[in-house]
């Protein structure tokens, strides 16, 4: 049997998530890996422009935090650590796990880096044909920041069988993270589908970090979950003969029953049947579940297809600012004094002719249900508040304007109605992203393997 | 006491739970009932149509349904409700993971013993 564990589900999980994990692995025995999924669909375009202002940066910032507590017991106990720490910069990211492996007298640890996902200098974007959950989105040619095709699980397998104790990667397959590791102990063939979407299914099950334990899930009163600020992060038992069990972390909160499994298995999936990944397509239709003790739920019925011809790649555009402002009421007639700050508000934006989009919400009456018009703070026809926050959010393509627009919130503490307070603005840079379908041939992974010493 | 084959109406969340998940500017929510009994009952109720109508003034485009018996659940696709999305929306929510409640608000109309009390038991 072999074991693998997630250590993070997005970048800015829990910290102190992957130690118990570990602590886990070591105790069953037995051999396990551990691996961290750490890049949303626009994280390596905020990673590209921390590496404009810093070359040397454009990788996990929590990077050293995560693996500190478990570099040394991973190494002792062969316990193989994969994970998209790399984002915009996979060298730099193996840099500070050399410095950080010096530090803990590792001098030896085998480092892999998978690189090749970054495809901006051999694509031509503009002649890729658009992924069609995306098609209505307009990018208007506003300029590229990062172009990333999701590679599959064959790299980091290359690394390992090049005796890589961790391998970095970039942009890849959320659930090759999880798959490769498994191909590398099975030995399975690149067109084994049916074991590709097993070993794939557990990627999708545990990719999310605390989601298939109980972190997105409680709901209290009707599920409800020990120690829920101390959720163990889930670990999936993978026998050879094809049985998969997900359990998690010993000693922690949270738990793995039928419910939150269900949950999982579906969420981010559109047709069930047809869940594609760069190794596989996963068909989940015929996938039942059994309960099997605590904490322990068998994944039943996984059956896979062919991977798709072309890879899907992510290409994220510079988006123009946002701007957000809030300000708070309390206590009789707040509502009305919220709806006119609403009114204020957009009425300023119009006299001052600033060229934003504008959304107001009115938070503890709709805010995020909402649409852009506020449909249903409108239409509200209940009870009063006690306390309510009003959201000004505006966009547009100069820095300067929004940030005017947004300020136009901060006026409001000398201008606006009787009792405002706790007035706060910011803007942000936005990035846009477009997905695209990239013919394999045009994308070529590269691997490297090298003592900790040989980084630096 | 209440007679436990009645039949009470409502929201949604006292009969199922569920998940919302995005992917561009398109969202899933799977709906899955507490117990197997309510499945029926749910894939007659909890129609495209009326999900469509949840979501129409954020002007979702289209609904798809997938059924999965196996789990007692559904994954119900809604196409361009995301106003943007993640990187596009003005909305505080741009993920839109807010809005599996927001479906779990729909009314539906169950016998009283399929209800589940906020004790976190079905009602009897």
């Amino acid at each position: 049997m072999f074991r693998i564990g997630n250590g993070a589900g997005f970048s800015g999980d829990r910290i102190d998530a992957p130690g118990p994990v570990v602590d886990t692995l070591i105790a069953r025995g037995g051999p396990a890996a551990i691996f961290f999924e750490v890049l949303g669909e626009r994280t390596v375009a905020l990673a590209q422009l921390e590496k404009r202002r810093d070359p040397a940066r454009g990788f996990e910032p929590m990077l050293e935090r995560l693996l500190e507590p478990i570099l040394e017991k991973c190494a002792r106990h062969g316990i193989s650590i994969i994970g998209n720490f790399g984002a915009a910069n996979p060298t730099g990211a193996a840099r500070a796990i050399s410095r950080l492996a010096g530090r803990l007298g590792l001098e030896s640890l085998r480092i892999g880096v998978v690189e090749g996902d970054d495809i901006r200098e051999q694509v031509d974007i503009a002649k890729l044909e658009v992924y069609e959950a995306d098609a209505a989105l307009d990018q208007g040619g506003s300029e590229i920041v990062s172009a990333n095709a999701y590679l599959n699980a064959q790299p980091i397998v290359e690394a390992l069988r090049a005796r890589a104790q961790i391998v970095v990667t970039g942009r890849c397959g959320d659930p090759s993270l999880a798959l490769a590791p498994l191909i590398h102990h099975y030995g399975w063939a690149e067109d084994d589908w049916a074991h590709l979407a097993l070993g794939s299914a557990v990627g999708h099950l545990l990719e999310c970090g605390s989601q298939v334990t109980g972190g997105v899930y409680y709901d209290p009163g009707y599920k409800d979950i020990p120690d829920p600020a101390n959720i163990g992060f889930p670990i999936a038992e993978v026998g050879a003969d094809g049985r998969m069990v997900i359990t998690k972390a010993e000693g922690t909160g949270g738990v793995v029953n039928l419910q939150v499994v269900k949950e999982q298995l579906i969420y981010e999936v559109h047709d069930p049947a047809n869940y594609i990944t760069p190794d596989v397509t996963l068909d989940f239709s015929g996938v039942s579940l059994r309960q099997d003790g605590t904490d322990r739920v068998e994944v039943l019925g996984v059956r896979g297809k062919p991977a798709p011809e072309r890879l899907k790649a992510t290409v994220c555009f510079e988006g123009g600012w946002l701007g957000e402002g809030e300000i708070s009421v309390a206590g009789p007639n707040c509502l009305a004094r919220a709806k006119s700050i609403a009114e204020v508000l957009l009425e300023r934006l119009r006299r001052r002719q600033l060229k934003v989009q504008a959304r107001v919400d009115l938070i503890g009456i709709a805010s995020v249900h909402d649409d852009d018009s506020g449909t249903l703070w409108r239409s509200y026809a209940g009870p009063e508040p006690a306390d309510i926050r009003v959201r000004l959010a505006v966009a547009g393509a100069a820095q300067d304007e929004v940030d005017q627009a947004a300020r136009e919130v901060l006026a409001l503490l000398c201008c606006g109605p009787a009792g405002s307070g706790g007035a706060r603005w910011r803007t942000t840079q936005r990035i846009r992203t477009q997905s695209y379908l990239v013919p394999r041939a045009s994308v070529h992974p590269r691997v490297s393997v090298k003592p900790a010493g040989e980084w630096r | 006491m209440a007679n436990p084959e009645e039949l009470v109406t409502v929201p949604l969340h006292a009969v199922a739970h569920g998940r919302a998940g995005d992917k561009g500017n398109r969202l899933n929510v799977s709906v899955i009932a507490y117990i197997p009994e309510a499945y029926a009952l749910l894939a007659a109720q909890v129609t495209p149509e009326r999900v469509l109508a949840l979501f129409a003034h954020r002007r979702a485009a289209k609904v798809t349904r997938y059924d999965l018996p196996l789990l007692h659940a559904f994954n119900f696709v809604i196409d361009d409700v995301l106003e943007g999305g993640v990187n596009g929306s003005l909305n505080l929510d741009g993920h839109g993971k807010t809005n599996s409640f927001r479906l779990l608000s729909l009314p539906v109309e169950v016998p009283r013993q399929m209800v589940r009390s906020p004790a976190g038991k079905t009602a009897s």
